[in-house]
């Protein structure tokens, strides 16, 4: 008796797998348009998913599904082949590249700057910091607002003798990287004993989850200093510092002093467009900014994805761009956007230029 | 195995379904164990049993200790626990013996909602509500006067172990309270009389019975309220200044297991630091299990001690 109940248990177990397993078959082959996926960085995310829209707008047919995992889940993705495109904040390393089955494209979409933003009463946006006062806040070795190194650099500017409240981010980010790319490149000490990454071993600071994590620190402790992405900055209005950059002088971040940071690295850049803007050369640079890349395969596996990749990318570095500053991202300048598009020309499948 | 009544087909398959579950629920938690074992070997192999014994994190030179983070969780569950036992328990004995009957209804429902508020939502109030006044009406005067004494010594930031802590404990206390609600509800009645029909007052009614009766199931609901605030993350790391260093002041930051994994591992990059989130992971899971299988033991032998006692 219970052994053929077992087999007829059995019977009916599996008619209830395979109805499952076919209704989870059912969308996937009821959609006949042109997919593409990726993954990865979060920073520009609000730009990719209005760029995506518009595009697949005005190519019906085609459609974009990109998950803002972080950068390096995008890294790993594109590395597994699991996505069609991955985005980062942080050029891919040696390591990274070395484990990858085929050369890569590193293709700039934006630029992202880093602002630095306090909180003290009375005082607005514009306090002067240059790199090295920057860096002892941050490795403690200032710790007063009234610091003669901070007032002789802003005479007139009441500061308060209030404690420096360090903040930074918690989580691991692109923005951190930029921020102690910056630091790093800017002080020795700061590289020997701290270094860069997405997330480092601070030597003090509350650390915030989030560019709201950090702005919530600064915002409520009065006497705090941190960072946040460009454009959380402006859209909160934080009261955000002037760094002396690599000309001496003294620069607000805004979207055209990130550009302008872009432009002066424009001539120096290598071919792989691996390169960190940080302290970059020109006069209206504003020194703490990044590129953020889509990674895209060289040699596409897939004829038709690979084509309508390479028009999407020409696309977005083009037409694309204009949307980036309502969006508070800087585009990228023109001498940029041409060596780019040689890039993007290089894309094949089989050998077989996708450019159009 | 015990079994229903024979040849019934229908009562077999739903054994067997039952059956199913059960074992695929303790499949699950053998596969977690096992998968996160896998997963921070890596971490394990390099660093050994100084994972637990070291404070440095430091992702670009890739050494790793969990101590900072173990330290803040066990210290801010506790401080939780401290707050929100003797609020719960109170709260508990007060609603089913005390309060007037209108009064029973609003306040148990109203306190049993705060455990369906979502606890990023917990983590914005704290951070917007709680910190700030936590900061200035409390920990600034004691820090000034007290802060000779090295659990309150400043300065006083905001975030910090006590704001996480007080946070958690308004999280814990609704689990606690209703469990103790529950508790005590099954005294029976002719006990309680007996004691105030011998003369005795609510209090030793209340000592009495609760003594007596109560104190394990008291205990398992603390227990309940202890695991909830060990693997909390978005509220605590909304709060408690993700520091990862050890300081004795209560008023300074800290950090947490559960918060470094969800704060770290998006973006970790490197198969050692990815290894070394998921062994905070398994540390985490370890930590709870011992705690429960710590509890099961005290309640056990509570419980034998309860019955004699009666």
């Amino acid at each position: 008796m219970r052994n053929t109940m077992g087999k007829r248990n059995g019977r009916q177990l599996g008619i209830i797998l395979a109805t499952l397993v076919f209704a989870w078959t059912i969308p996937a082959m009821a959609s006949d348009s042109l997919n593409i996926t990726g993954a990865g960085a979060t920073f520009p995310y609000p730009l990719y998913s209005r760029w995506f829209y518009e595009y697949s707008n005005s190519h019906p047919g085609l459609r974009f599904n990109y998950q803002s995992i972080g950068s390096g889940g995008g890294v790993k993705q594109i590395t597994a082949g699991t996505v069609d495109f991955g985005a980062s904040d942080a050029p891919m390393n040696e390591d990274e590249l070395a484990r990858i089955s085929g050369p890569i494209f590193h293709i700039p979409t934006a630029i992202g700057s880093v602002a630095v933003v306090y909180n003290l009463k009375g005082i607005a946006s514009g306090l002067k910091l240059t790199p090295e006062v920057l860096v002892d806040i941050y490795i403690g070795k200032i710790v007063k607002w009234n610091d003669s190194r901070i007032a002789s650099l802003n005479p007139g500017a009441r500061l308060p003798a209030a404690d420096i409240v360090v903040s930074h981010r918690s989580d691991g980010s692109g923005t951190t990287d930029i921020f102690t790319n910056y630091l790093s490149t800017v002080s020795t000490e700061w590289r020997a004993k701290i270094g860069r990454g997405k997330s480092v071993n601070w030597p003090v600071g509350l650390g915030g989850k989030g560019n709201e994590g950090v702005a919530g620190v600064v915002r409520q402790i009065p006497g705090a200093i941190g960072y946040v992405e460009l454009a959380y900055a402006m859209q909160n209005r934080m009261t955000a510092a002037a760094l002396r950059n690599k000309e001496g002088n003294y620069i607000l971040p805004t979207l055209d002093s990130t550009s302008a940071a872009a432009a002066g690295a424009a001539k120096t850049m290598p071919a792989d467009f691996r390169m960190s803007l940080v302290d970059a050369p020109g006069k209206g640079s504003y020194p703490v900014c990044g590129l953020t890349w889509l990674l895209v395969y060289k040699e596409q596996r897939d004829e038709a994805k690979g084509k309508a990749l390479v028009d999407f990318l020409k696309w977005a570095i083009r037409d694309g761009q204009k949307m980036n500053a309502p969006l508070l991202y800087a585009p990228l300048p023109k001498p940029v956007v041409e060596k780019v598009d040689k890039a993007i020309r290089q894309i094949n499948y089989k050998g077989k230029s996708l450019y159009r | 195995m015990r079994r229903g009544a024979p040849g019934n087909p229908k009562d077999a398959l739903f054994e067997r379904t039952t059956a199913v579950f059960a074992f695929g629920v303790l499949f699950l938690a053998v596969l977690l164990f096992a998968l996160l074992v896998r997963e921070s070997l890596p971490s394990i192999r390099k660093f050994g049993a100084a994972f637990l014994v070291t404070g440095t994190w430091d992702p670009v030179a890739e050494s790793f200790g969990a101590l900072p983070f173990l330290y803040g969780t066990v210290v801010s569950s506790f401080i939780a626990l401290l707050i929100a036992v003797p609020l719960a328990v109170g709260s508990a004995i007060f609603i089913n013996e005390f309060a007037p009957e209108w009064l029973k209804a609003p306040v148990g429902f109203l306190a049993e909602l705060l455990a369906a508020v979502p606890s990023v939502i917990y983590g914005l109030w704290g951070i917007f509500v709680l910190v700030p006044v936590l900061r200035d009406y409390l920990m600034k005067p004691v820090a000034d006067h007290l802060g000779w004494i090295p659990f309150f010594r400043g300065p006083v930031y905001g975030p910090s172990m006590l704001a996480a802590g007080m946070l958690l404990s308004i999280m814990i206390i609704p689990f606690i309270l209703s469990v103790s609600r529950e508790v005590l509800a099954t005294v029976p009645r002719i006990q309680k009389e007996a004691v105030l029909s011998l003369g005795g007052t609510h209090w030793e009614m209340i000592r009495i019975v609760i003594g007596q009766h109560c104190i394990p199931g008291i205990f398992g609901a603390t227990v309940l309220g202890l695991g909830r605030a060990l693997g909390e993350t978005m509220a605590v790391t909304m709060v408690i200044g993700n520091r990862p260093d050890i300081l004795l002041s209560i008023f300074q930051p800290g950090h947490s297991m559960a918060g470094a994994i969800a704060n770290e591992f998006t973006e970790a990059t490197g198969e050692l630091y990815l290894s070394a989130l998921v062994e905070i992971g398994l540390v985490l899971f370890l930590l709870t299990f011992v705690v429960n299988l710590a509890a099961k033991g005290i309640l056990k032998t509570m419980v034998s001690r309860a019955s004699r006692g009666i």
